[in-house]
C-alpha cells in the first residue's frame, strides 16, 4: 500500500488486520493509528473531532473493545484485529447492516460526523450481548459526542439493531 | 454534473406512522404524511463512511497551511522574526502585505482584516500565514516564527467599551406611565456567556489554484457565497475566479455560517502563492481558541403588572459583547433586541440594545442568533411573576400570550399563523404540567429547606437530590429579520436537464438538517413526481445560484418556497408543451426540446413591510411558536443538575419530514440543555481558557435527557407550503425550562446560565443564612 499523502515512509513494519484483511504499515511506531487508517490505508471514514480522546469521532473496535484511534500509537497494534465503519456493511452486496440500517431508519445520522465512531461504539455493544436497554445504550455510546441528535434517535437506532438481532437469534 | 454519488439499493423508503391531527387543524396536503417520507438521501454514504469530508479529500502534491496567531488581546504589531537557523526556502509565509485585493474579510462592516496589519485586537487573531508540503516542515517553521509586538491596554468588559457596533431601540405606548400605574414591577438582571457551537467537525478549507488566475475552495460551510463575496474581494477575483464548492459539512449551527470565510482567505492565499492546492484543516483546540462564539450579553429587565394581573410595561436593555469585529453582530442585536419582549402582548414596551467592541474573539452567528440570550431573561421575568403572584406559570402565560391580532413591539400586527396558546396546551397536557407542578409545590417547604442547609456543605442534607419542574414559551422570528429577504433577492432554480434528469439548483447546504433530502419532496410533490425522481445539483458556485445562506430557519421556509414555485412554472412550461401530465412527459420533452431551466427571484410576501430607519412594521413575515416542559433533579451534595426530561411542542408552521423535523428539535434540546446546566467558557486575559474538548464540555448520552417532541403546524399563508422552519426554537425556549426547573427543585432563581454547582451552591448559601 503505497502512503496516499504525508505519509513518513520510515520506520519498522507493523502487522495487523483491518475488517479481516491483513495490513503492514512501515511507519514511526508513535504514529496515530487514527493516521495510518486516514493516510496511509486510505480508510477515512474513521474521523478525527477532536484529537485528544474526548469526543470519540475515531472510535475503531481494536480486539473487541472500543479505543480511540487517536489515542493509540501503531506500534500497540501490531498483531492486532481492527474493525472500522467500511467494513460494516456487505461489500459484496452493497447492503447496510441491520445497524447501519437501523440508523438510517431511525434518523440516528444528521450531519453525519460522529456517525463512524457511534457506529463503532454500538456495534460493540451488541457484539458484547447488549440487549435494547435505554441505560446500557447510553453507557455504552457516552464516549461518543454528537452535537446533531440530542442522541435520542441514536438510542433508538440502536434499540432497534438490538431488538432485531434478538429475533433473528 | 456529478450524480449524488448513492447506491440505490440502499435506499429503501419506510412509512412514518403520524398522529392524527388535532381537532380544529387545517387539513394539509399529503407531504410527508399519507406518503411514506424518504430516508436521508445521502445517509448511506455517512453511515458507509463514503461520504467525503474536506479532511478525507485527497489531492496529490497539495500543501499544508497554518495560521500564526496573536498571544495578546491587545497590542501594536511591530513585525515578526523568522528563525535564520530555518532554511525558508522550502515553506513559504505570507503577512498582510502579500494581500492581492483589500485586507478585509467581507461581512456586514469592513473592519476585520484577514490578517492583523499594524494593530493586534484579540487573542488569536491572524496574523501570517505558512505553508509548507508536509506537516511535519510546517510544524517547524511554525515554530520559528516570533511576533514583535507593544502591548495595548484591553478592553474586556462591555460596558467599559467605547466602541459601538450597533444599537437599537424599539417600544409601544408610555412606558415610564404604565410603570407608575404598575402594581407589581419585577425587576431583574440576566447573564449569559459565550457558548461554543462545537460541530465535531472542524473548520476545514482546501484552496487550489485555477487555470484562469482563480481558486476553487472545497470545504465545510453553510454559506457558499458568503465564502464567494470574500474570496473577490481578499484576493481581487472575478465572479467567475472564484468558485467555492461545499464538502461535506459535519456540522454547522451557525458556527460555519460567516467564520468559514477566514479559512477559505487565508487558503487560498496560500494556494495563489505557493501555485498548489493548500489544506487548511483546524485541529480543535485552533477551532476553538479562534472561531466566533454566541454573543455573551447582559439583559436588565423591568416588567410592570396591573392590578388585575395583566401585563402593562416592559423595559428590557440588552447589552452585547460582540467581540474585537463586527461579524455578524448588528443582526445578532437586532433579533435580540426584536425577541426580548418574548411572546407577550404587552400595550407599553420599551426594548433598547447595544452592542460593543472588545478585546475578545468576535462572536457571530449560533442557532437562534440572538434570541435565546433574551429569551432566557424575558421568561425568567415571567416564571418570577408567576411565582410573585402565586398563579400557575401555564396560566398566566396563557393569558399574556400572543393571539391572532396581538401587536409586538414594532406595531407588526400578528395577523395568522399564531400559535402560542396551542404549543403552551400541547406541551402541558403531554408533560402533565400542572399536576406534577401542584404536587411540586406542596412539597417545596421541607425540599427548600433541605437545599438552603446544602448551601452549608457536602453530606449535611439527609435526601439526595431535589426534584424540579419548569416551564417555558418561545417564539422565533422566521427567516431574515426586518427587509432582509428583500435586500437578499434569493435566487433557486429547478432544471430539466437534456439528459432527462430534474435538478434542484439551490447554494442552500445539507449540514445535517436535510436540505438533501426534503428539497426533492418539495419539488417532486409539485411537479406531480416522487421525489426520487429529483436531484440536487452539487452545492458549487459554477453551477447554482444564490439562493441566499442556510441561515437563520430560512431554507425550508424562504428557498423551499421559491423551488415549489420554480417547480409549477416548470410543470407548467412542459405540460403545456406536450399536453400531457409532467410525470408522464418529461423525460420525452427533455429529449426534444433540451434543457428547460426555471429560476425563481424571491417577491416580499404579501402586506410584509418592514422600514429599517424607524425599525417599525412587520420584523418577520410569521413566526414560529415554541412550548417546553423540564423536570431536573439538582444534587444537593454537589448542586449538579441532571435534566431528567423534556417535552416539547414547536410550532413549524408544516412539517416537511417529520423524522427529520424531530432530529432538530431533539438536537437543539440538547445545546440548549448544554447552555443551561455546563457549557462555560472561561475568559483568561481575553483568551479562552478552556479552549480543548477536555475542558470546553458538552452534553454526552449520560447527560441527554429523555426528549418528547410534539410538532404542531399552523401553516404560514406566505410560503406556498406553509413551513416556518425549525431549527432555532429549541434553542430559544429549553434553557429558560430548566432554570424554572431549578427554581422549583431547591428555590432559587439563578440568573446567570449555565448554572453551574457554583452558582446554584453560591444561590443555596445566600438562602440558607
Amino acid at each position: 500500500m503505497t502512503a496516499l499523502r504525508d505519509a513518513p515512509s520510515e520506520g519498522p513494519a507493523y502487522r495487523f488486520r483491518v475488517n479481516g484483511e491483513p495490513r503492514e504499515v512501515a511507519v514511526p511506531g508513535m504514529r496515530r493509528l487514527l493516521d495510518v487508517l486516514r493516510e496511509d490505508l486510505g480508510l477515512s471514514g474513521t474521523k478525527e473531532g477532536c484529537g485528544e480522546g474526548e469526543c470519540g469521532a475515531c472510535s475503531v473496535i481494536l480486539d473487541g473493545l472500543v479505543v480511540d484511534s487517536c489515542l493509540v500509537p501503531v506500534c500497540q497494534v501490531d498483531g492486532s484485529d481492527i474493525h472500522t465503519v467500511e467494513g460494516l456493511a456487505d461489500a459484496e452486496h452493497g447492503t447496510l447492516s441491520p445497524l447501519q440500517q437501523a440508523f438510517l431508519e431511525a434518523g440516528g445520522a444528521q450531519c453525519g460526523i460522529c456517525t463512524p465512531g457511534m457506529l463503532m461504539a454500538a456495534q460493540a455493544y451488541l457484539d458484547a450481548g447488549g440487549g435494547p436497554d435505554e441505560d446500557g445504550i447510553r453507557e455504552a455510546i457516552a464516549g461518543n459526542l454528537c452535537r446533531c441528535t440530542g442522541y435520542t434517535k441514536i438510542i433508538e437506532a440502536i434499540e432497534m439493531a438490538a431488538l432485531e438481532r434478538g429475533a433473528r437469534a | 454534473m456529478r450524480e449524488p454519488a448513492r447506491d440505490e439499493r440502499l435506499a429503501v423508503e419506510t412509512p412514518v406512522v403520524l398522529p392524527p391531527p388535532a381537532p380544529g387543524q387545517v387539513p394539509l396536503p399529503t407531504l410527508g404524511r399519507a406518503r411514506p417520507a424518504p430516508l436521508r438521501r445521502e445517509g448511506p454514504d455517512k453511515l458507509t463512511g463514503k461520504a467525503r469530508y474536506t479532511d478525507d479529500i485527497v489531492l496529490p502534491g497539495a500543501w499544508y497551511g497554518a495560521t500564526i496567531r496573536s498571544t495578546e488581546p491587545h497590542a501594536r504589531l511591530l513585525g515578526m522574526e523568522l528563525d535564520p537557523e530555518f532554511d525558508w526556502s522550502r515553506v513559504v509565509v505570507m503577512t498582510a502585505a502579500d494581500i492581492p485585493g483589500e485586507n478585509i474579510v467581507s461581512s456586514i462592516k469592513s473592519d476585520m482584516p484577514a490578517l492583523a496589519d499594524g494593530v493586534i485586537r484579540h487573542h488569536a487573531e491572524p496574523v501570517a500565514l505558512v505553508a509548507a508540503p508536509d506537516k511535519a516542515t510546517l510544524r517547524e517553521a511554525r515554530r520559528r516564527i516570533t511576533l514583535r509586538t507593544e502591548p495595548l491596554e484591553p478592553v474586556f468588559d462591555p460596558f467599559e467599551s467605547t466602541q459601538q457596533f450597533a444599537a437599537y431601540e424599539v417600544g409601544r405606548g408610555d412606558v415610564e406611565a404604565a410603570f407608575a400605574k404598575a402594581s407589581l414591577v419585577i425587576e431583574g438582571e440576566y447573564r449569559v456567556g459565550h457558548q461554543e457551537q462545537l460541530y465535531i467537525e472542524n473548520q476545514a478549507m482546501i484552496a487550489e489554484p485555477r487555470p484562469d488566475g482563480g481558486i476553487t475552495i472545497t470545504g465545510s460551510m453553510q454559506c457558499p457565497y458568503y465564502v464567494h463575496d470574500a474570496l473577490k474581494r481578499a484576493l481581487a477575483l472575478s465572479d467567475t475566479q472564484a468558485v467555492i464548492s461545499q464538502a461535506e459539512t459535519g456540522g454547522g449551527f451557525g458556527g460555519k455560517e460567516e467564520f468559514p470565510s477566514v479559512v477559505a482567505i487565508h487558503a487560498a492565499l496560500l494556494a495563489q502563492r505557493v501555485g498548489k492546492p493548500v489544506r487548511m484543516i483546524y485541529n480543535r483546540h485552533e477551532d476553538i481558541a479562534a472561531s466566533t462564539k454566541r454573543h455573551p450579553a447582559v439583559i436588565r429587565y423591568r416588567t410592570g403588572i396591573g392590578a388585575d394581573g395583566s401585563l402593562v410595561s416592559q423595559d428590557v436593555e440588552v447589552v452585547m459583547d460582540g467581540g474585537a469585529y463586527c461579524t455578524l453582530t448588528p443582526v445578532v442585536l437586532s433579533r435580540g433586541v426584536l425577541h426580548a419582549g418574548g411572546p407577550y402582548e404587552c400595550p407599553n414596551v420599551r426594548i433598547r440594545g447595544r452592542a460593543m467592541a472588545t478585546n475578545t474573539p468576535p462572536n457571530g452567528a449560533f442557532r437562534g442568533f440572538g434570541a435565546p440570550q433574551v429569551e432566557f431573561a424575558a421568561e425568567l421575568q415571567v416564571a418570577r411573576a408567576a411565582d410573585q403572584l402565586g398563579v400557575s406559570p401555564a396560566a398566566l402565560r396563557e393569558r399574556w400570550l400572543y393571539r391572532e391580532g396581538g401587536v409586538t413591539p414594532t406595531g407588526q400586527v400578528l395577523r395568522e399563523s399564531v400559535a402560542a396558546a396551542e404549543v403552551l396546551e400541547r406541551a402541558t397536557e403531554a408533560a402533565e404540567y400542572e399536576r406534577v407542578r401542584e404536587l411540586s409545590v406542596q412539597t417545596r417547604g421541607v425540599r427548600w429547606s433541605q437545599a438552603a442547609e446544602a448551601g452549608r456543605g457536602i453530606g449535611s442534607t439527609r435526601v439526595q437530590s431535589a426534584p424540579g419542574i419548569g416551564l417555558a414559551l418561545a417564539w422565533h422570528g422566521a427567516g431574515f429579520t426586518g427587509s432582509g429577504e428583500v435586500h437578499l433577492a434569493s435566487v433557486a432554480g429547478v432544471e430539466l436537464g437534456d439528459d432527462g434528469v430534474v435538478r434542484v439548483l439551490i447554494a442552500n447546504t445539507e449540514i445535517g438538517q436535510g436540505t438533501n433530502t426534503i428539497f426533492p419532496m418539495l419539488a417532486g410533490e409539485a411537479l406531480g413526481i416522487d421525489p426520487s425522481e429529483v436531484q440536487m445539483a452539487p452545492v458549487d458556485t459554477s453551477l447554482v445560484p444564490d439562493s441566499g445562506p442556510t441561515v437563520a430557519s430560512r431554507t425550508a421556509m424562504v428557498v423551499g418556497g421559491l423551488v415549489i414555485k420554480a417547480a409549477q412554472r416548470l410543470r407548467a412550461t412542459v405540460e403545456a408543451r406536450s399536453g400531457a401530465p409532467f410525470a408522464q412527459s418529461y423525460r420525452r420533452d427533455a429529449r426534444a426540446n433540451g434543457a428547460t431551466r426555471v429560476d425563481e427571484r424571491f417577491e416580499p410576501y404579501p402586506n410584509v413591510a418592514f422600514d429599517d430607519e424607524t425599525y417599525t412594521g412587520d420584523a418577520y413575515p410569521a413566526f414560529g411558536w415554541a412550548c417546553a416542559v423540564a423536570q431536573v433533579e439538582v444534587d444537593l451534595d454537589t448542586a449538579e443538575v441532571r435534566v431528567r426530561s423534556v417535552v416539547s411542542a414547536d410550532d413549524v408552521g408544516r412539517v416537511i419530514h417529520p423524522v427529520l423535523a424531530e432530529g432538530q428539535v431533539e438536537g437543539g434540546t440538547l445545546q440548549a440543555v448544554g447552555y443551561a446546566t455546563i457549557e462555560e467558557m472561561k475568559m483568561d486575559n481575553g483568551r479562552y481558557a478552556n479552549d480543548r474538548l477536555s475542558t470546553y464540555l458538552i452534553p454526552t448520552s449520560m447527560d441527554a435527557p429523555d426528549i418528547t417532541s410534539i410538532l404542531v403546524e399552523k401553516p404560514f399563508s406566505g410560503a406556498p407550503h406553509g413551513a416556518k422552519g425549525v431549527g432555532e426554537l429549541p434553542m430559544d425556549v429549553v434553557a429558560p425550562a430548566v432554570i424554572d426547573a431549578i427554581h422549583d427543585a431547591v428555590g432559587v432563581w439563578i440568573t446567570q446560565l449555565p448554572a453551574t454547582p457554583e452558582r446554584i451552591l453560591a444561590a443555596l448559601r445566600v438562602l440558607g443564612s
